[in-house]
């Protein structure tokens, strides 16, 4: 269970001080399937970056499974985002010189899982996301499309409980981007708790939960059929 | 938990392998420090040893002494008059400074050495058994130097330098036992000597003298005088202490003030081996600095590269952070790239100082070695190096490690 309490994120540029979250009070459970909308600059990003705890919050309470992460030291927001979220960024983020297997692998390794183990994990993932051909490509060697859902499968290594994704398909063509969508849908039926920025309405209407954000502030927060 | 380090290990190496060309500038850089500071350090030994070593084919801290002329008047004596030694100053000192060791007179004559035809005006000394120890004159195989009875009976034997050996007798034969006349007068050669390197000499080097007994010397070609005593202490550090002792000594029986040091000459060859002992400290000092500062320079280059490397590759630290990697396992990551460099640089750099030191230990350059000695690269540079290399190593990689390791990832990740 994800629980914001007060959230906010602000940054000193020189004389001003920019507001670029909050204050944002949320709870997502457990199993959800949450899709955040807003305009440009409404702060979609920067909240998504302190869910997947890569960014640290400026005032607030942030509790992951009713532990407070907001004052967590840097070694263990790092075991908290190799353990309990799978992050997905719009751009991929793939390391370019290892394979689609090493990428994958690559969150076991640091979760210290043995070879075999990690072995096997990467290539049931592979399977997931319909790759298991292109275990040795490189990222520069795979479409778009592929790239994302090589990313997507890396974010299920740990085999976390929740997956953000930070306009996943933003780069990619619609057919692609409907694909993301469909591993999505799977995970959210494996009852994984999924939360995505998009911009498209109708990518969101996949959701269940509809978060709206303005001006760094929740606009409209409602769960549709 | 070896397993993980293992293939994060060859990870690293694996992402080393990604940027050839600047692993391959910084490299060079310390496998160029490395090899200067061993070489200068092998180089620095290897010359002091030799240049200890040519001293001392004069003899090991001996002191030449000669009678002078005063310069201050003496029991009414004006100053200005002329002192000499005799052969029984030698028993005189004996008797009175017990730390005296190896003692000898030197009685030089200007002599015709022949053999038939064959004629050659050379230098003839005449001297006690002791001088072969003081003046480092040994023989070679099958030969001996003059001993106690050669003296006892004033036989007509012969010790002879080799550039002697080489003119008067063939390059094969053994001169042992053979007749050598001197002005006209047989004498049995019994010892030829070893060949030295001798960087210092007051006659001409030894190589070119013919030695023979004192007492068979003043027999033969009469010696009031003698020219020159040598002698060694027992314990070098008296030496200062005997010198002393002489002047008073000799100043009463030759009749000089004790104060007046001009009236005996010496020439103290322990002073010159501790000014050798001095400068090669110093020189030593020196180079190791040279070679140090040299690696400190590549050291700054692994650091610089380190930066640039960590800037190059903040989208990859961005990603590995923000899939879990810890700020421990990215300072690991860098230092380990930091220790690697050095590692490799380092190795080449031994391997190259090996290969040259050994080149130039071989039979070709035996002309250059004399003057430089042989270099040897010793368990203590090779510490030494090692130790010089970990610490450049390990504060070059340092900061830019830190500064990697600290940054959140979605700052990483913004570029
Ligand atoms: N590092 C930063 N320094 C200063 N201001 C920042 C920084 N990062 C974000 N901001 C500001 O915070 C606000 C929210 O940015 P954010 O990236 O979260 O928006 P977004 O909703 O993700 O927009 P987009 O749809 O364009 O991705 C913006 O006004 C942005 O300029
Ligand atoms: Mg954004």
């Amino acid at each position: 269970m994800i629980s914001l309490n007060n959230i906010s994120k602000k940054y000193n540029m020189g004389h001003v001080t920019v507001n670029a979250l909050g204050p944002v009070t949320l709870t997502i459970h457990k199993g959800e399937f949450v899709a955040v909308l807003g305009p440009s600059g409404s702060g979609k990003s920067t909240m998504m970056n302190i869910l997947g705890c890569l960014d640290r919050p400026s005032l607030g309470e942030y509790l992951l499974d009713n532990t407070p992460v907001h004052g967590f030291s840097r070694t263990k927001l790092a075991r908290v985002r190799n353990m309990k979220v799978g992050f997905v960024f719009q751009s991929f983020n793939l390391l370019p010189f290892a394979t689609a297997y090493e990428n994958v692998e690559l969150p076991m390794l640091y979760a210290k899982i043995s070879g075999k183990e990690r072995e096997h994990t990467v290539k049931h993932l592979l399977e997931i996301v319909g790759l298991s051909d292109r275990a040795s490509h490189r990222p520069a060697e795979l479409s778009g499309g592929e790239r994302q859902r090589i990313a997507v499968a890396r974010a299920l290594a740990n085999n976390p409980d929740i997956i953000l994704a930070d306009e996943p398909t933003g780069n990619l063509d619609s057919k692609s981007g409907a694909e993301i969508l469909n591993l999505f849908e799977q995970l959210h039926a494996d009852g994984k708790t999924l939360i995505f920025v998009t911009h498209d309405e109708n990518l969101a209407s996949h959701a269940k939960r509809i978060i709206r954000l303005l001006d760094g502030k929740i606009n409209q927060d409602y769960t549709q059929n | 938990m070896f397993v993980h380090g293992f293939k994060m290990i060859s990870q690293f190496i694996g992402d080393m392998k990604k940027q050839k060309l600047r692993c391959f500038l910084t490299m060079s850089g310390i496998t160029w420090g490395t090899m200067s500071v061993i070489l200068l350090l092998a180089f620095g030994e290897s010359f002091r040893i030799a240049s200890m070593k040519n001293m001392s084919g004069m003899g090991n801290n001996i002191v030449v002494m000669g009678g002078s002329r005063t310069t201050l008047p003496y029991k009414g004596l004006p100053p200005g008059r002329y002192i000499q030694l005799r052969e029984e100053t030698v028993s005189l000192l004996k008797d009175y400074i017990p730390d005296i060791g190896y003692l000898s007179p030197e009685t030089q004559k200007y002599v015709t050495l022949s053999i038939g035809p064959q004629k050659q005006n050379n230098n003839c000394v005449g001297v006690y058994p002791g001088y072969g120890m003081l003046r480092n004159l040994f023989p070679q195989k099958g030969g001996r130097f003059i001993n106690p009875l050669d003296m006892e009976n004033r036989r007509r034997v012969i010790f002879i330098g080799t550039q002697i050996s080489e003119k008067f007798f063939a390059k094969e034969s053994n001169p042992v036992g053979k007749i050598l006349m001197v002005n006209g007068i047989p004498f049995t050669v019994i010892g030829v000597m070893q060949n030295k390197v001798q960087n210092s000499s007051y006659m001409t080097q030894d190589k070119n003298i013919v030695f023979i007994p004192y007492t068979t010397c003043r027999d033969v070609f009469g010696a009031k005088y003698v020219n020159r005593i040598i002698f060694k202490a027992k314990n070098d550090v008296d030496t200062p202490k005997i010198k002393e002792n002489i002047h008073e000594v000799l100043g009463r029986r030759l009749g000089f003030a004790k104060d007046d040091k001009d009236a005996i000459w010496m020439w103290d060859t322990t002073e010159m081996t501790q000014f050798i002992h001095y400068f090669f400290l110093g020189f030593e000092a020196f180079l190791f600095l040279g070679g140090v500062l040299t690696l400190i320079v590549g050291g700054i280059g692994v650091a610089n590269i380190m930066y640039v490397s960590i800037r190059e590759r903040r989208r990859e630290i961005g990603i590995r952070t923000a899939l879990g990697a810890t700020p421990r396992l990215i300072l690991l990551q860098f230092m380990l790239e930091s220790f690697i460099i050095m590692f490799i640089g380092g190795s080449l750099g031994v391997l190259g100082a090996w290969l040259i030191v050994t080149l130039f230990g071989s039979p070709a350059l035996t002309g250059v070695q004399v003057v430089l000695g042989k270099p040897v690269i010793n368990l203590n540079i090779a510490l030494i190096v090692a130790t010089v290399l970990a610490l450049t190593g390990f504060a070059a990689g340092w900061s830019p490690a830190r500064n990697a390791s600290n940054m959140d990832p979605v700052r990483a990740l913004e570029f």
